[in-house]
């Protein structure tokens, strides 16, 4: 319903010209001030300040379509983003200017140690987001899979903490091991399956249903086969 | 030439009459009495490709560095057992085919066994003079969850760090000489001593297989002793005699066709089909941990017992007398195997039924034993579903919480429910036939 509005808001602004299109000001005005309030304060019980964001949090958030949120009591998933491109640099350089949050990290993950990540990886995320990052369930929520994650939104959800996530300081997470967390989970998209059909990477369970579905029913087929032959 | 071996061994072993007779052995025809030699079969590739396994495995749990092929990994610390695991998968010829081999073989071994044992349940083939057969197939259906544990733990990994951690809890959860037990199994406390590895290894590779090789040798021995049951075929089929093939020329082909088709799926699987790729879940340290672990399929159901069980501990002032993982992690399968175990006795009591049976009855001809086995099995698998609620709750979006709740009530009430419709079923049927038979012109 609210969506349906964003959407139809949208293109009458797309039909105003492209002018109004950048404008983040009006932007904000139209799809984030209600929740947010108009000075990105925040209204309690709602919606969190956007003050500290910063470009960090607005890119997370709205690259992910996490937000817009149609009822600000569900948890978001990923989602169609909402904008333009031109729209979203607007919109976060808008949100940024709101008050002194961080910048959008740039990891450097091409030559970092997918080793190291691995190992932060395990100690500090397999719990919720699953080994080889293909989500789960926790108490209360469900865990994203990281597969659609972009290395620039693994770093920012390191450092924003969106929802359940912990937020990870750099004192915590250094910028170097960012880097190496970010490689191990580029990697994990498309992870080394010389074992053939990896199956999700789920591991046992749908190994169990392999087992029924395909061998235990395949050699129950071969049974009948057998005990027919030999009695015709 | 041939002729001339057949007689030495002869003259040395007098075995003629003995093969003479296991030729002339009748094998019934029907396709359900396959299912156990499908288990034989895994059994045995389970043994090989496990034997080219104990080649290469290194039984110890202290501390290396790993460095070889997988880069990933490269530089971590990891245990020997990890370190040689991997080592076999990615470095030895054929390593990954045998280790995938044993691990789907082992996956359907359980399977069989489960198949088998539903046939000779619902069809009475327990029955006396085979009640000590059906025990010593249940030993072995036991026998194997705990070795199939074993194989899962020894690799290392994450999820064997994980799975043996719920398996300590549930050791120390047994009132009051859990936390003995636990200490003398493990050691010392979780993860255990340097001896625990080397004991798990010896169970797995040898304790536990001459214990189901034992079983299954006197399992055999018995069936050939008393010889196989079999459907009544025709009203004239009686109790005393025998029908259907010959072991040669009619059984022989037909089981090592069956051996053949086992085989081949095995390694069909083992070469094109992923299982357990240790090298991606890495290695574990304590406190390590994964969303979405979970055992292999045959140990669902007492991840199922352990998630259903109401939160609550019994205790006596600040002394707990029973944590609450006993209930699922031991109770649970204890009541299992015990109900399973004493079946053939308790039906033979309640139905005053002292008599030999060597024909089978159909599912229907019992509707009571049909309907209480229907209710037992609806039980068991509920819970066994309940141990997979996370995988559902992501994959079908049904909430966690309120999917326990269904288990708990639905593990209490359908059971009751399956009961009544399958005993009216049952009846049902056999009314039809009696119908159908005495309907003029049939």
């Amino acid at each position: 319903m609210t969506r349906s509005l964003f959407v139809s808001l949208l293109s009458a602004l797309a039909l105003s010209g492209t002018a109004h299109a950048a404008d983040g000001k009006s932007l904000y005005a139209a799809n984030c001030s209600r929740c947010h309030g108009a000075l990105g304060n925040g209204l309690p019980g709602l919606a969190p300040s956007l003050r500290d964001a910063g470009a960090l949090g607005a890119d997370f958030y709205l690259r992910t379509g996490y937000m817009p949120l149609d009822d600000p009591q569900t948890h978001p998933s990923r989602t169609r983003v909402l904008f333009s491109e031109p729209e979203l640099r607007a919109l976060v350089r808008y949100v940024a200017s709101l008050g002194n949050g961080p910048p959008i990290p740039h990891p450097r993950w091409r030559d970092a140690n997918v080793a190291a990540g691995l190992t932060l990886f395990t100690g500090h995320c397999a719990g919720c987001h699953q080994i080889v990052a293909r989500g789960g369930y926790v108490t209360g929520a469900r865990v994203p899979a990281l597969g659609r994650a972009t290395p620039t939104q693994i770093a920012e959800a390191v450092r924003q903490g969106p929802y359940l996530l912990p937020r990870f300081s750099p004192k915590a997470i250094s910028d170097r091991q960012l880097d190496d967390l970010v490689a191990y989970v580029q990697y994990a998209k498309h992870p080394d399956d010389r074992g053939g059909w990896a199956l999700g990477h789920l591991g046992p369970w749908p190994e169990g249903m392999v087992t029924w579905l395909l061998a235990a029913s395949a050699l129950v087929g071969v049974c009948t086969l057998l005990a027919r032959r030999v009695r015709s | 030439m041939i002729r001339g071996l057949v007689r030495f061994v002869d003259q040395r072993s007098g075995g003629a009459p003995f093969v003479r007779k296991a030729l002339r052995y009748v094998f019934p025809d029907h396709w359900s009495f396959l299912l156990g030699e499908v288990a034989l079969y895994c059994f045995m590739l389970l043994v090989a490709t496990g034997v080219y396994l104990t080649l290469f495995f290194d039984d110890s749990r202290s501390a290396t560095t790993y460095h070889g092929p997988y880069e990933p990994l490269d530089g971590a610390t990891v245990s020997r057992a990890y370190a040689s695991v991997l080592h076999l998968s990615f470095q030895v010829k054929a390593g990954l085919l045998m280790r995938q081999t044993h691990h789907w073989a082992a996956n359907l071994f359980i399977a069989a066994i489960v198949l088998h044992m539903l046939r000779v349940f619902f069809t009475g083939a327990f029955r006396k003079p085979r009640d000590l057969i059906y025990l010593l197939g249940l030993g072995m259906l036991f026998s194997a969850f705990l070795e199939g544990y074993l194989g899962y733990s020894l690799v290392d990994d994450l999820l064997s760090g994980m799975g043996l951690a719920i398996g300590y809890s549930v050791a120390m959860s047994i009132p009051v000489v859990g936390a003995y037990l636990a200490m003398l199994i493990w050691g010392g406390p979780f993860p255990g001593s340097a001896d625990f590895w080397p004991r798990m290894y010896i169970a797995h590779v040898l304790i536990l297989p001459l214990v189901i090789a034992t079983l299954l040798a006197l399992h055999l021995t018995l069936v050939a002793a008393r010889h196989h049951t079999q459907f009544r075929e025709s009203p004239r089929t009686t109790e005393r005699q025998v029908v259907g093939v010959p072991t040669f020329p009619g059984q022989a082909p037909r089981s090592i066709g069956l051996m053949l088709a086992v085989f081949a799926v095995l390694f069909l699987l083992g070469g094109l089909v992923q299982i357990n790729p240790v090298w991606l879940w890495g290695p574990y340290h304590v406190g390590d941990a994964t969303n979405g672990a979970q055992p292999d399929w045959y140990l669902g159901w007492l991840i199922g017992g352990l998630r259903l069980m109401p939160g609550f501990d019994v205790t006596i002032g600040h002394y707990t007398l029973i944590p609450n993982p006993f209930w699922g992690g031991v109770a649970f399968p204890l009541a299992v195997l015990l109900v399973l175990a004493l079946w053939p006795w308790a039906e033979r009591k309640v139905a005053g039924d002292d008599a030999f049976h060597n024909l089978l009855e159909r599912p229907r001809d019992n509707p009571w034993r049909t309907a209480l086995g229907a209710a037992f099995v609806t039980w068991v698998f509920l819970i066994f579903v309940s141990g997979s609620g996370d995988r559902i709750d992501v994959w079908l979006g049904i909430d966690y919480v309120a999917q326990v709740w269904v288990y708990r009530i639905a593990a209490l009430v359908l059971p009751v429910a399956v009961f009544f419709v399958t005993r009216r079923v049952c009846r049902e049927l056999v009314a039809w036939e009696v119908l159908r038979r005495d309907m003029p012109g049939s």
